[in-house]
Order: structure tokens, then sequence, then C-alpha cells
């Protein structure tokens, strides 16, 4: 998500006033980089001596628990949902504290954005692939400071100087004297301490852990079936909430018969529930056997009123006549009229890419319990702020009275971030309308998952490009059609001049040096919900950017590599990253027959990707070979995940340029669940070799960067073999077969 | 009243005949290693073992196993081929969100135990059925190769 520079005033009301107030730690001035490194409990103002009476712990800060067992605890501001946020997080703690890999562990940490904000945002919440960009000072620091309190623990100890005190491993040792002791054994001791003011970070070249493959914090978990995910909460009483969504976005309940359902056995409750952002009737149940029973014999009358019957095809109908009309402008450089009136030769692809879901394995679904003006959430938890305050709202209590406990996300790739908290205020609303204090496991289906909207926007790209004589691109028009993820909700005040920075993208900073630019947005509204999908914009911005620089090249005669080259010389990373995803990729060096290669590349979230793909015809199928992808992200904090990030960026921007569409018909959804909304299976994911850009700036992300870049790759390099242009996504529906 | 044996143990669940194995198992038993993904036997994620057949539990009615041996995730790390399954996805990393991984071990040991060192056809054909939306197959893919050579 493109959330860099949201900041409190434009989400969350109520969140930061009501918090309670403690003080900060702050880090020493020569060092300060306006980080602050908040306590270890929520309305402590020292936190130095949470253990001061015979400590089992010591908590210097809100980041950091080490046990007298020696185990140090992380705690993770941000879910993970599988982009390895744990480790990333636990390794900038483990390095700065020089603690041995084996004695780290991790925790979510609850919900509490004046402790646990992101930078970022200003508010606590994960996405924008900045996980490890906005924590990258902080959490080093908050490790930093416990070495610091450890050291002058055992410098006490032994009375010596702490200047002359190593650590190493998780041990704390000091030559002359030949003293060591473990971590666990100074706990008492490091937390009767003053928490430092001024914090020295490591000079990158004695990093031990930061651009080591350290092993992942949840692999054992997730490996053995242990790790815990909201679908696997198990609480006394508990009910599981199964729900009837209207077929048609913005239709209402009219009426219902649960008589059926209330005979099946199991069932408990069958309640109609309204939040502001959607409604159903939901089947109360002690199991979720019996309570999907119970919901196939509801029978529900909808109220129409006001219920989107649209279908795709009316849709992009609609956008097609928009976009051959001027927009709102996001960007102008030069003169592009008088370019376009100048140029020898015009150019011009209309492109278009349908509704996404984003199908992440574990359905959404959310644990809830209400109590007396309270109320405590279960939850693989993206947004910790705006729900809190949404669920607040509802119910009628204040924010810090809504508990959130953060477990592992079964994915989401966009979905469990979403601005209105549509699904934990659906949970909340239930368990209010069912008037119980059990706890609630509300469990969408895979199918509710499918057709209950919030899905990647539908857009219309309508491009032309000016060439003269020798065939240099002068002029460069852009128009995007399409809906408004920011405008309704919390982030409106993200969208200024009429233009949502999530709609354009990659294309209104698109790096080429073009002197005569001009891309316009048509912000259409339409009753679909909408929401941002792995790498949002640029999901759809950089395939029309990428594709569209390919045709002219091959109307020009021009290498599409060459033609890249000569555009970035202003651009050294993305130069960089081409130029080295090229020569892995052996780019110019003969395939053979039926054989070609695509390049692309691209920034999202302040990353820069290349890829080449490299494509085999057999017979009238196509297989995608291999994938050579460069990524320069800053400092390369953990390179295994990285490459990982970038496998599966590409596995899961691939699966829908091959074959993922919602598509409507008369306002219904027409794909339910696997067999009609296909995704990416093992035989069809092609070989990737990851090479990570060398660089010394701080780290950016890499959950999203990947995934735009791998259809413009694979469709520029189909277009070598098929001479023909790939205008619409995704490639099963344009007589394309991929093997 | 359904008397299973699951794991090695005989219990017996007060369930409907027609409820599928996979809310037995996690409703009903806390055995939540076993994933719900789709209900319609199209992802995989609900992968158990039946007789050491992998057979997806969200669409196999408790009726059904009653008298088979049924092997979950819980304790597939109790065999040889199992435990090297598991061993090497941790050693490959090969889990992300983790909430297939699962199913995938469960489906790679089946493999594994049936045929000892698989083509990369043999491993597209026995893993097609589980989805990662991760798109973790490359380490899938690898991890079942290590743990063959070790087994090997």
């Amino acid at each position: 998500m493109s959330l860099s520079n949201i900041v409190n005033a434009s989400m969350a009301p109520g969140a930061s006033e009501s918090s309670s107030r403690r003080d900060f730690l702050k880090v020493g001035a020569a060092l300060t980089l306006a980080i602050y490194l908040p306590g270890c409990s929520p309305d402590s103002s020292t936190d130095t001596s949470a253990t001061a009476t015979g400590a089992t712990a010591f908590e210097p800060n809100a980041f950091v628990r080490i046990g007298a067992d020696g185990n140090v605890t992380v705690i993770s501001k941000h879910i993970e949902m599988g982009q390895g946020s744990y480790t990333g997080l636990a390794t900038l703690v483990a390095d700065e504290l020089d603690a041995a890999w084996s004695q780290i562990s991790v925790e979510g940490a609850p919900a509490d954005a004046m402790r646990y904000a992101n930078l970022a945002f200003g508010v606590q919440g994960t996405g924008g692939s900045t996980a490890i960009a906005n924590s990258f000072e902080q959490y080093r620091q908050a490790g930093a400071a416990a070495r610091a309190m450890l050291v002058a623990a055992a410098a006490k100890r032994w009375n010596v100087a702490a200047g002359e005190i190593q650590v190493a491993g998780g041990v704390i040792s000091h030559a002359a004297s030949k003293n060591t002791v473990a971590f666990g054994e100074l706990v008492a001791d490091a937390a009767a301490l003053p928490v430092p003011t001024e914090i020295k970070l490591k000079d990158p070249k004695d990093f031990v852990f930061i651009g080591k493959p350290s092993a992942r914090v949840d692999a054992r978990a997730k490996s053995t079936g242990t790790a815990q995910y909201t679908q696997d909460m198990q609480l006394p009483g508990m009910l599981t909430a199964l729900i009837v969504h209207p077929p048609r976005f913005g239709s209402k309940v009219k009426s219902f018969d649960a008589a059926k359902t209330k005979a099946v056995k199991g069932v408990v409750n069958v309640v109609m529930f309204e939040t502001p952002v959607s409604t159903g009737v939901a089947v109360l149940a002690n199991d979720f056997w019996s309570a999907k029973k119970g919901r196939d014999v509801l029978t529900v009358e909808w109220d129409e009123t006001n219920a989107f019957k649209q279908g795709s095809a009316e849709i992009l109908a609609d956008y097609r006549k928009l976009a051959a009309t001027p927009g709102t402008v996001a960007r102008n450089d030069g003169d592009v009229e008088a370019a376009f009136k100048q140029a020898a030769r015009v150019i011009e692809a209309t492109y278009e890419v349908p509704f996404l879901a984003h199908a992440s394995m574990e359905p959404l679904n959310c644990v809830v319990q209400l109590g007396e003006g309270s109320c405590e959430m279960w939850n693989g938890e993206q947004f910790q702020t705006t729900d809190q305050a949404a669920v607040a709202r509802l119910l009628g209590i204040p924010p810090e009275n809504v508990k959130i406990n953060m477990l592992f996300a079964g994915g989401s790739f966009g979905r469990r971030a979403n601005p209105l908290a549509d699904y934990p205020l659906e949970a909340a609303a239930i368990a209010q309308a069912a008037a119980t204090t059990v706890p609630v496991k509300m469990v969408w289906t895979r199918e509710e998952d499918t057709q209950g909207g919030f899905f990647r926007p539908l857009y219309v790209h309508a491009v032309k490009a000016g060439l003269d004589a020798k065939g240099n691109i002068i002029a460069w028009q852009q128009r995007i059609v399409g809906q408004s993820i920011m405008s309704d909700g919390p982030m409106a005040a993200m969208v200024q001049n009429g233009i949502d920075p999530t709609s354009v993208e990659g294309a209104a900073n698109l790096p080429y040096a073009i002197p005569n630019l001009r891309v316009e947005l048509h912000t259409t509204k339409i009753g679909v919900p909408i929401q941002w999908w792995r790498s949002v914009g640029s999901s759809h911005t950089a395939y029309v950017t990428e594709c569209f620089l390919d045709e002219l090249a091959h109307a020009t005669g021009k290498d599409p590599f060459e033609l890249r080259r000569s555009l970035l010389t202003q651009h050294p990373r993305h130069l960089a990253a081409l130029e080295l995803a090229a020569e892995q990729a052996g780019w110019g060096k003969p395939l053979g027959n039926g054989r070609a290669r695509g390049i692309a590349v691209h920034e999202s979230f302040g990353t820069v990707v290349a890829q080449v793909a490299e494509v085999t015809r057999t017979g009238q199928s196509y297989k995608l070979d291999r994938v050579v992808c460069t990524v320069d992200c800053g400092v390369a904090v953990n390179p295994n995940i990285i490459a990982m990030q970038m496998e599966s960026g590409i596995g899961y921007g691939l699966s829908a340029a091959l074959m993922g569409a919602i598509t409507l018909k008369d306002g219904v959804v027409e794909q339910s669940n696997f067999h009609q909304y296909p995704v990416l299976r093992i035989n069809q994911m092609p070989v990737v070799e990851v090479h990570i850009v060398p660089s010394a700036n701080k780290p950016s992300g890499v959950g999203e960067p990947a995934t735009p870049v791998i259809a413009p790759a694979l469709i520029n390099a189909l277009m070598v073999l098929t001479r023909k242009p790939v205008r619409a996504l995704p490639l099963s529906k344009q007589g394309i077969q991929m093997a | 009243m359904a008397a299973l044996d699951i794991n090695g143990k005989r219990v017996e669940v007060d369930v409907d005949p027609d409820m599928p194995l996979l809310w037995a198992l996690r409703d009903h038993l806390s055995l939540t290693g076993t994933k719900y993904g789709c209900g319609m036997a199209l992802c995989g994620a609900c992968t158990v073992h039946l007789d050491g057949q992998p057979i997806r539990s969200c669409s196999t009615p408790v009726s059904a196993v009653t008298g088979k041996k049924i092997t979950t995730i819980e304790s597939i790390g109790a065999s040889p081929v199992g435990n090297a399954v598991q061993e090497a996805w941790i050693a490959e990393n090969v889990a992300q969100c983790g909430y297939c991984q699962s199913g995938q071990i469960m489906s790679a040991t089946a493999l594994l135990t049936s045929n000892k060192s698989p083509t990369d056809a043999d491993i597209d054909a026995a893993m097609a059925g589980n989805i990662c939306r991760c798109a973790t197959y490359a380490r899938i893919r690898t991890a079942i190769k290590n743990a063959a050579a070790r087994l090997a």
C-alpha cells in the first residue's frame, strides 16, 4: 500500500488523544534520528524497573524482553502474514544486542498506537512494504539499549570499565578478568539500571545478522501445524458464525426465515447485522459444520433498491468512453499537445485489467468477545488503529477498550488492511446483534471470500506516444480510468486535487526521459467495494507502461533493453537493476527457435525491481521457464527473505497475469471458489533467480515490488514470439495458452 | 458417536456422520494444524492421510473414515519420512504465511513414501492439488528433493 505519507490526522480519529500518556525514551542527541523508543508497558513512565523487585524478566523498552532463562523475545509491531517481518525485526534487535539467533523468539504486539505506531503512517498498521523500512533504526536502538544496560550491569558486577566488555552470541565477557555471564543471569541487575539516554548503533561493518540469511523464526511452527492463526482460535464457549452476504453489492436484508436453520442441530442463533460498511445475516453455531448446514437452509429476501447491477462488460464500455476524454491531470511535463503535432508518428493503445480477489489461503475471519464496555479481538490483525477505532465507534466504547491480540495471518496481500475495517466490524456487529458475551469466531467461507468484494479495481488505460522521425519518444500521454481506493474512508485526505495517488502510482512517476509527458485520471464511482491488492497502483500501471514501451521498441526496431537504458540515464538505481538483470539473464545471447526473453523494470515502495522472463513455445502453447529478478531495496537485512519475497511476488503477479479475473454479471460476481477463480499451482511456477543490487541505503520494502513486474516481463517475451501485443489481462482470456 | 483412529489413538467424537473429517478434527478434537481453505477439495490445505494415502478432509465425511488409520500434521513427524520432510521444510525456509504448509507437507510425505526419488514431473503431479498463495513452490520442490536425499 502507498501509505508512506499518512499522518495521524488522516486516520483513526480519537485514537491518539484518548490513549494514555507516557514518557518516551529519547535516544542521544548525536545519534537521534527522530525516533522514540517507548517503554514496555502502556502506563509506565520510565519502564526500567518493571522487574526491580525479584526480576524474572528485563524489559528495557516496548520491543525487547529478556527472561532469566536467557530467552530474548522481540515484540513485533508488524503482523507476520508471510512477508518475513517477524524474522526481519528480530534480526535488527539481535544484531545490536549481539544475541545468539537460537535464543530469539518473536511475539505480536498488542494494539497500542502510542507504543507500536508504524513510523511511516503515524498509527499502528502494516502495509506499503514498510515493516522493515520504518523500523530499521527503532528496532536496532531497542536492541542496542538492551545491550548497553546488560553491559552496564556486568561492569558493575565485575567492577570493570564497560568499555572493556565484549558481547557475542548472547554471552557477555571481560577478557582481562576472564569473567563471562549469559544474558539471563543479568536480568535482575540490568532491570534495576536506568535506561540510557544515548545509544550508539553499530557501524554496518560490524553487523552480525544484518545482511545474513538467518533462518525464519516461524519456520518450525509453520512446518509442524502449531502456528496459531485466527481460524485456529478455540476459547471456552466459543461460537462459530457464518454469514450470508447479499448477492449484489449495496443490497440490504429485507427479511429472513430462519425456521429451518434453527432446526439444525448445533445452531444457536440467527441474527441480522448491519455495520457502516456491510450487512447480512449470520448463523451462530457450536461449530463450523453446524453453522454451514444452518446457513445452507437459510432463506433471505433482499431489498435491492440500491443494489449495484452492472456487469463487467458494461463497466468496461463506460470506462472506454471516459478514456477518450481528458481527465484530471496527475503529471504534466513539457507540452504534450505541441509534441503530438510535431510527431512523425503517433501510436495508441488501450489496456484493460479486471477486478481481482486477494484469495489468501486463510479465508477472512475474526474472533471477538464483547464485555461490559469492552471488546477483545483475536485476529491476523493488520490495521490495528483503524480497526480499533471503527469497532469502538460501532460499540460506543473508547478505542482503548478494544483489545486486539495479533495472530499469524494466512496471507493478506492487502485484504486484512481494510481502511473501513469491514470484517472486524462484521464480527463485532454479529456478537452485538446476538447479544452474547461468549467469544464469536466469524468465518467467511471461500465463496464469501471470493465474492465479498474489496477487489483490486478494474482499470482501463488509454496510452498514446508521439515519435520523431528517428523514432525517439517525444510525447507520452496516459489516461487511467477506474475507482479510487482512498477517496471514501479515513484516508480521503490523501486524495489531493482530485488525484488518488494509488490510482496513478507507477505511471505518474514514470522514470523514462520523455520531454513531454502527461498522465490523466478519471476517478469513477461505482458500487463495487475495492481495496489495495499487493503492489496497489503498480499492479496495473507497470503492466501498461512496460508493455507499451515494448510496443514502441518493436515499432521503431529498437532493442527493449537498450531503449530502457537510453531513457534511464538520470535514474541510476533503475539502470543498475536493469543492467544486472540483463547481464544475469544473458540478454542478447541467442536462445534458439521458439524461445524469447522479455524485460521490465519498475519502482514501487522505494524499491526497484527488474525482471527478465524466458518463454518457450511448444506447439500452440507457451511456458514461462525462468525469471531472472534483480532488486535494489537498500541494505539487504536478510537476503534469503528478500529472495523469498521476490519469488512470492512473482508467483502472485504471475497468477493474476495468467488467469486472475473477477467478473460481474448483472452485479453478481461470477466466480465462487478456486475452480472458477484459478490460481497458480506448482506446475506453473517458473525457476526464479534473484540477484540483490548491493546498496548501503536505508532498507526499503520487498513484500510487494516484485509483483507488478512479472506481467510485463512475461508479455514482452510473448510479444517477441507472437508479434502481437497483449492489451488485456488475464492471458487465459486473450487466447494465449500457457502450459 | 463415531470411533476414529487418529494419530495412533482411538478417539470417540460426537458428531453427525456427514460432518467432514476436517471439522471433526478442528472443532471437536482440537487438532487445528489441518486447515480449512476451500471446502471443495480444490486447494489441499486440509490434506491428511487415510491409511497412508493423502485425502482432502474437507470433503471426506466422518462416516467414510471409521475403522481407518487417520494421520494428521500433528503426528506426521513421528514417521521417518514425515520427519525428513518437516526438517527439509524448516531448513529450506519454505513457509511464508504458512497456512497451506500442513497440507503441502502431508502431500509431500505421501509422495516420498511411495516414490523414493521423485522427478520434477512426479512432484508436479503429486503436489498440483496443493495451492500456495505465497507461491513457495520452488522451495517446496527443493525441500522434497532434499528430504529424498536425506532418506536415501
